[in-house]
């Protein structure tokens, strides 16, 4: 639980949902999402092993070499919580994360909500990923760049902001932290990944939240989940980005909200 | 407070690009040397094209999954480097800069100050080159350190009948420079075993060269010699005559079998001296403590004569053990004896317990090389011996007549 800097909020003894994090990022991401759930859900953010808060000296490199590695963290963390069966809302690779998961242990989960989720990223015959391999390495290239400066135990320091007082605390200054190396990895274990064939593993209700421009996950990929996990709802966000939830988490928690609530 | 036109056209002659993008990543806003280095007219530009889609498709996924989520959770962000794809497909390096303000009509735009930052990039390119081929470099270096330390150890613990023996080894730090210490168990004769453990001052490469080179003549010279003593004598000799001015301390055991016991013969030359742990849990010093090896022409250097039977053990290391040092000072002697007061019955399991507690008294983090041979004697000799060729039967009875003629020793041990 420290290992991922667990935090819970909302209604105790209320059914549980986890929400989880995407690729660059940690779990102050859900912050516009999560008040929505708290009358009447215990909710549950964490950090994967190498993100925001979480104990990066628990980085193992051979665990994290594929998903399955995060899939058993997030297996351990449910068991853990020992909040009942849960509701998984994972963003980008955290759909993925969560698919694996639910596969391994149904009976832990309840439902399953997709952010955005793509089951390949790079194209595959008629597959359309959105990316080629060479596309891959660009991204490699591009952090490799932007972490110039950093060095292993360096995090970057990112500065208060006056006009935005909220977001002063001390975890939210570490918004966004991510060691270089582990989130090098993290990105070609994310989108060299190919987890087509898992959904059909994945057997509960579950809902896939499509934006439609995601430069991310484009629409061709979210139908590709839609139609490969057996039990899926596809609602089709008015939005602009891979990150609904912070560009219009109003849309993105009432659609949560319908499918969890029904 | 300037007015918005003000501003704006002091916007037109920044010596820098600047754009403003709206929630949707549609450029609203270019100045000139934005558009100079995008390549592009105002008309091509502005309430056209998104931000992203300047960008190659690398930085474009970085701008989704960091960029844009940092801009929105933090309303800024700093020093990102992208770079910019004109039309002909050539790309200009930038540096951005980048925070968000409310718009006119409540919703946010992205204020976007982008410095062209080709010379710049090209050095840190160049840096992150250097880095990795550092980072190659040092991958090799630890490589090659390891193969050579791995040669002064034996590969596989030794099996010998009767005995049962464990070995550790642990070079200093993280294992990216090779140290002095070593250790070796080899057969000489049937039933007579060498037990050889030193370290050779100093580090690095030239001590490495050495130290193969004192483990690999101690085996050459412990063949034609008896007396432990007269083999480190010979070491002397050669160490001298190598020209090399480093030393080594040096511990020889000589073990031959008697039965059930073993007699052995000690000779220390500079070594911490071997601990005896007899069946009855009493602890001593063992061995005769002599002179360093390659410093005097004439080193001072005897044996002592032991008998050790079953249930007995020798524990033989090198000072990174009784010289680590911890936050309560030395682990000294009499951290290593009180140690083996209560450690485990096995070989191995007084060897791993006492590197575990060198390392746990430092910290997990050894300051100099640890080498740990555990010997017990078993007394299980169920394995069939291959019969000794008359000749060396003969020798290994008048060994043994030498042995116990010697004064105090005829008494077996109680």
């Amino acid at each position: 639980m420290a290992r991922h800097q667990v935090r819970l909020s909302g209604a105790e003894g209320a059914p549980a949902i986890v929400f989880a994090h995407g690729f660059g990022c940690d779990q102050n991401v859900w912050r516009l999402i999560t008040p929505a759930f708290e009358p009447d859900f215990r909710v549950v953010t964490f950090d994967y092993v190498g993100a925001g808060g979480s104990d990066v000296s628990a980085y193992d490199a051979a665990r994290y070499s594929t998903l399955d590695g995060y899939a058993a963290d997030v297996i351990e963390l449910v068991e853990e919580l020992d909040l009942g069966p849960v509701t998984f809302v994972g963003h980008s690779v955290s759909s993925m994360i969560g698919a694996l998961a639910v596969a391994q242990r149904p009976e832990l989960f309840e439902r399953l909500v997709l952010v955005g989720p793509s089951a390949r990223y790079i194209d595959d015959g008629d597959y359309v990923g959105g990316f080629s391999a060479a596309d891959i390495d660009g991204l490699l290239e591009s952090m490799e760049s932007n972490y110039l400066g950093w060095s292993h135990a360096m995090a970057p320091v990112i500065m208060a902001n006056e006009e935005q007082p909220e977001l002063s605390d001390e975890l939210e200054q570490n918004f966004c932290r991510t060691d270089p190396q582990i989130a090098l990895q993290f990105a070609e274990v994310t989108f060299r990944g190919d987890n087509r064939v898992d959904l059909a593993q994945v057997k509960v209700p579950t809902l896939v939240l499509q934006c439609r421009r995601d430069a991310i996950a484009p629409v061709s990929a979210g139908e590709y989940v839609r139609d490969h996990i057996p039990d899926a709802t596809f609602v089709l966000l008015d939005a602009t980005g891979h990150c609904p939830h912070l560009s219009a988490p109003v849309p993105t928690s009432d659609a949560i909200g319908a499918f969890v609530r029904a | 407070m300037m007015s918005r036109k003000r501003t704006s056209e002091q916007l037109v002659d920044l010596p820098c690009g600047y754009v403003e993008v709206g929630s949707d990543d549609v450029i609203v806003m270019a100045n000139p040397e934005f558009l100079k280095l995008a390549g592009r007219t105002a008309e091509d530009v502005v309430g056209v094209m998104t931000l992203p889609e300047l960008l190659p498709v690398g930085d474009r996924m970085f701008y989704e999954t960091h960029y844009r989520p940092t801009i929105e959770m933090h309303g800024e962000i700093r020093e990102i480097a992208f770079e910019i794809v004109q039309p002909d497909g050539e790309r200009v390096p930038v540096l951005i800069n980048a925070s968000r303000v409310p718009d006119s009509d409540g919703k946010h735009i992205v204020r976007t100050v982008v410095f062209e930052a080709r010379g710049r990039r090209k050095y840190e390119k160049e840096l992150l080159r250097a880095r990795r081929g550092a980072e190659d470099a040092e991958s090799r270096a630890r490589g090659l350190a390891q193969t050579l330390q791995q040669s002064f150890v034996p590969p596989l613990p030794p099996e010998v009948p009767g005995l049962d023996i464990a070995g550790a080894y642990r070079p200093a730090g993280d294992g990216s420079e090779v140290g002095g210490d070593f250790y070796d168990v080899f057969q000489v004769n049937t039933g007579e075993w060498i037990i050889a453990v030193g370290d050779v001052c100093g580090k690095g490469v030239e001590a490495a060269v050495l130290t193969s080179f004192v483990r690999h003549t101690l085996r050459a010279l412990a063949v034609e010699r008896d007396d432990p003593s007269e083999i480190l004598r010979a070491l002397n000799t050669a160490l001298l005559a190598h020209g090399s001015d480093r030393f080594c301390t040096v511990v020889v055991l000589r073990l031959l079998r008697d039965g059930d016991d073993w007699l052995v013969k000690i000779s220390s030359g500079g070594h911490p001296l071997p601990l005896l742990v007899d069946a009855d849990g009493g602890i001593a010093e063992v061995g005769a403590a002599g002179s360093l090896v390659g410093v005097l022409a004439h080193p001072q250097l005897d044996d002592e004569r032991r008998i050790v039977g079953v249930g007995d053990r020798l524990v033989i290391y090198t000072d990174g053990v009784t010289e680590a040092r911890g936050t309560t000072g030395l682990f000294g002697l009499d951290g290593v004896v009180d140690l083996l007061g209560h450690a485990g019955t096995s070989a191995a399991a007084v060897t791993d317990a006492l590197l575990e507690g060198v390392l746990d008294f430092q910290d997990g983090q050894a300051r100099d090389d640890i080498a740990i041979v555990t010997v017990m004697v078993t007394g299980d000799l169920d394995e069939p011996q291959p019969e000794p060729e008359p000749g060396s039967r003969r020798a290994i009875e008048d060994k043994e007549r030498a042995l116990r003629a010697i004064p105090g020793l005829e008494a077996t041990p109680d």
